[in-house]
């Protein structure tokens, strides 16, 4: 590394810092996502939906950069160790970043085939869900930012609550479409986007995995898991 | 022009030049503090000139643009601030380093702003401009963020809280909205009295008139009581500023109230009055006193267990300060409550208020009042035991 030493150096920093930057782009949208479109739901906003929708299209564009970054970061300027570590972090952190903005786009179009005028006392428990696994998306991506690996194992500490949360919201629903058939097809759909959010909650623990990896090198401790629905 | 350029070296020619002609006339201390500034001249000027350009580069080693100056500038500033040169942030004030972490020295200043409101201002060609962004920080958080460039490639990126705002609007809202439906709720149990008495059968009974008349004028008084409320408490938030002035005796305003509260039964007990002594008169405004005790008194007895006395106690806080509370032995408010109590129209059971005839504002005007005397109000409730409510004035 003596010769032209320092030129590569600055290189593979500006290259990576750019990639962290994708990222937490990324991150900073699939966020939005799940929130507006939980926004879209409690409201019925159709348009706002629509948007959602078509805003994923830059969350996959975003993804693909990612990609096209890290190889070309493991291609031109061979990292070794940590350095490696955190590509290979980045490039499995964004396809699951692009995951959770799928699981975003979902909900939003399911929200056209509720019925107009819904209201199901789930609505409110589906918010508070919500509220959690987007917190959980919004705190790993700061552990992200910050190499935090203390934050990231935080974040994986509360997916039970989403778990139990999806369990209770399985339960309130399952009873409510036996009692009133006629509601069985926006039942069905509210299911889905609890199911969604709950996926979230694991992809977001996913991320908190590979920052956890990235930061410490070894594989973060495996945790208690929530309560897996039996019908 | 030479004075223009040279401001120092001019100061420091007429110094020389003063210097030179008072010798004859001034004795040795005008000379000698005439010397200690055009020494002092000298040292500024030569370190000015050493580091060509303006003042501000003089107080840094550093030649420009200076960003050790931008860097004590913005550390200044207690908003957010950070300086971003090619999409990295190269300098963070203490503020935004607590709200975004420390981390984000040196990083792509997406890593420290991802909000999708932002991003796009953030691209190189972006103009300067202010948008606004939800969710940095806290989840309710409102954020005004003000671009600006600076010099080519370095831009200013200036944070300002706007929650408080957001949330005083909220209230505002709020507000007008709780107040009409208040008032509606009254006037519509008036108006279809009204209707029902206007048909024959119903009207012309005398016993069933005479209940819904009662009924009418008990929701119409609702009404009234609401009203003055409202107006009682925009009255004492124009007068905030004013403190009031007349000394008071607070002890016989309490008995006073005390008597006219007093159950019909003539029940003697169940308000237990305490004073110390030598409590000294405050300075206060009589009507407005009077509101708030008979306000607490009466929250306390509606809400008190019934045949449980209510407490009040008065006596010197510290040589400065007299200590009012009073003490119900009620149910008690649930802690996630006592923060609201208040509030406007906040009601821990609406249904109970109501019955109960209040309007919702008792305690927002205990508030204003205490605000207004400069006093401190404090309400500590332990559930099954009671509520106590301390007010503290100032003397």
């Amino acid at each position: 590394m003596t010769l032209g030493g320092q030129h590569t150096l600055t290189a593979f920093d500006e290259d990576m810092n750019h990639l962290r930057g994708l990222i937490s782009e990324m991150g900073g949208r699939a966020e939005a996502a799940i929130d507006g479109a939980m926004k879209a739901l409690m409201s019925h906003d159709l348009a706002a939906a629509d948007r959602i929708v078509a805003d994923d299209k830059v969350i996959d564009h975003l993804e693909m950069e990612v990609e096209k970054l890290a190889v070309q970061i493991i291609g031109l300027r061979a990292p070794m160790a940590d350095d490696l570590r955190e590509v290979v972090a980045a490039l499995k952190i964004a396809s699951v970043v692009e995951r959770i903005g799928d699981y975003a786009k979902n909900i939003a179009k399911r929200i056209v085939q509720l019925e107009p005028g819904y209201k199901y006392e789930s609505l409110t428990v589906l918010q508070s869900m919500a509220e959690i696994a987007s917190e959980m998306v919004h705190d790993v991506l700061n552990a992200f930012a910050a190499r935090d690996a203390e934050a990231a194992v935080a974040v994986n500490e509360r997916d039970k609550a989403v778990d139990d949360f999806y369990t209770a919201i399985f339960r309130m629903l399952v009873t409510f479409m036996m009692e009133n058939p006629k509601s069985i097809g926006s039942g069905a759909h509210l299911l889905f986007i609890a199911k969604n959010l709950e996926r979230v909650g694991d992809h977001a623990t996913n991320v908190a995995e590979m920052v956890y990896f990235a930061a410490t090198g070894e594989f973060m401790p495996e945790r208690e898991r929530g309560e897996t629905v039996k019908v | 022009m030479f004075i223009r350029e040279h401001p120092l070296l001019t100061i420091l020619l007429i110094a020389l030049l003063i210097a030179a002609a008072s010798l004859d006339f001034y004795d040795r201390d005008v000379i000698a503090t005439l010397l200690t500034l055009v020494v002092a001249s000298i040292i500024l000027y030569v370190r000015i000139s050493g580091s060509k350009g303006s003042f501000v580069v003089a107080a840094d080693p550093n030649p420009s643009p200076s960003p050790n100056f931008a860097a004590l500038l913005i550390g200044a500033i207690s908003d957010p601030m950070l300086i971003v040169t090619n999409r990295k942030v190269t300098r963070a004030n203490v503020s935004a380093r607590a709200l975004l972490g420390e981390h984000i020295l040196d990083q792509d200043v997406r890593v420290a702003l991802r909000h999708p409101s932002i991003v796009p201002m953030l691209a190189d060609k972006a103009e300067d401009g202010i948008v606004e962004a939800v969710g940095i920080g806290g989840r309710d958080q409102h954020w005004e963020v003000r671009f600006s460039t600076i010099s080519p490639g370095t831009r200013v990126i200036q944070m300002v809280d706007r929650t408080a705002r957001y949330a005083a609007e909220r209230a505002r809202t709020d507000f007008v909205a709780n107040a009409s439906h208040e008032l509606r709720t009254p006037l519509a149990a008036v108006l279809g009295f009204i209707e029902t008495l206007e048909d024959d059968t119903a009207g012309g009974d005398a016993k069933t008139r005479a209940r819904f008349l009662k009924v009418m004028a008990a929701e119409a008084q609702r009404m009234q009581r609401l009203i003055d409320d409202l107006i009682s408490l925009s009255r004492i938030e124009s007068e905030r500023y004013q403190p009031p002035q007349t000394p008071l005796d607070l002890l016989s305003l309490i008995t006073q109230s005390a008597r006219e509260l007093r159950s019909p039964q003539g029940d003697p007990a169940n308000i237990i009055l305490d004073f110390g002594e030598n409590v000294p008169l405050v300075a206060g405004d009589r009507t407005q006193l009077q509101q708030l005790v008979h306000n607490l008194l009466g929250n306390a007895i509606k809400y008190g267990r019934a045949n449980t006395p209510v407490r009040v106690l008065v006596e010197m806080d510290s040589p400065k300060s007299i200590k009012m509370q009073v003490i119900d032995q009620g149910e008690g408010i649930a802690p996630d409550h006592l923060p609201r109590l208040t509030e406007r129209f906040y009601r821990v059971d609406s249904a109970r208020s109501r019955a109960g005839g209040g309007t919702g504002l008792g305690l927002a005007i205990v508030k204003h009042i205490v605000e207004r005397h400069r006093g401190k109000l404090d309400i500590s409730s332990v559930m099954g035991t009671g509520t106590t409510v301390s007010v503290t004035f100032p003397i």
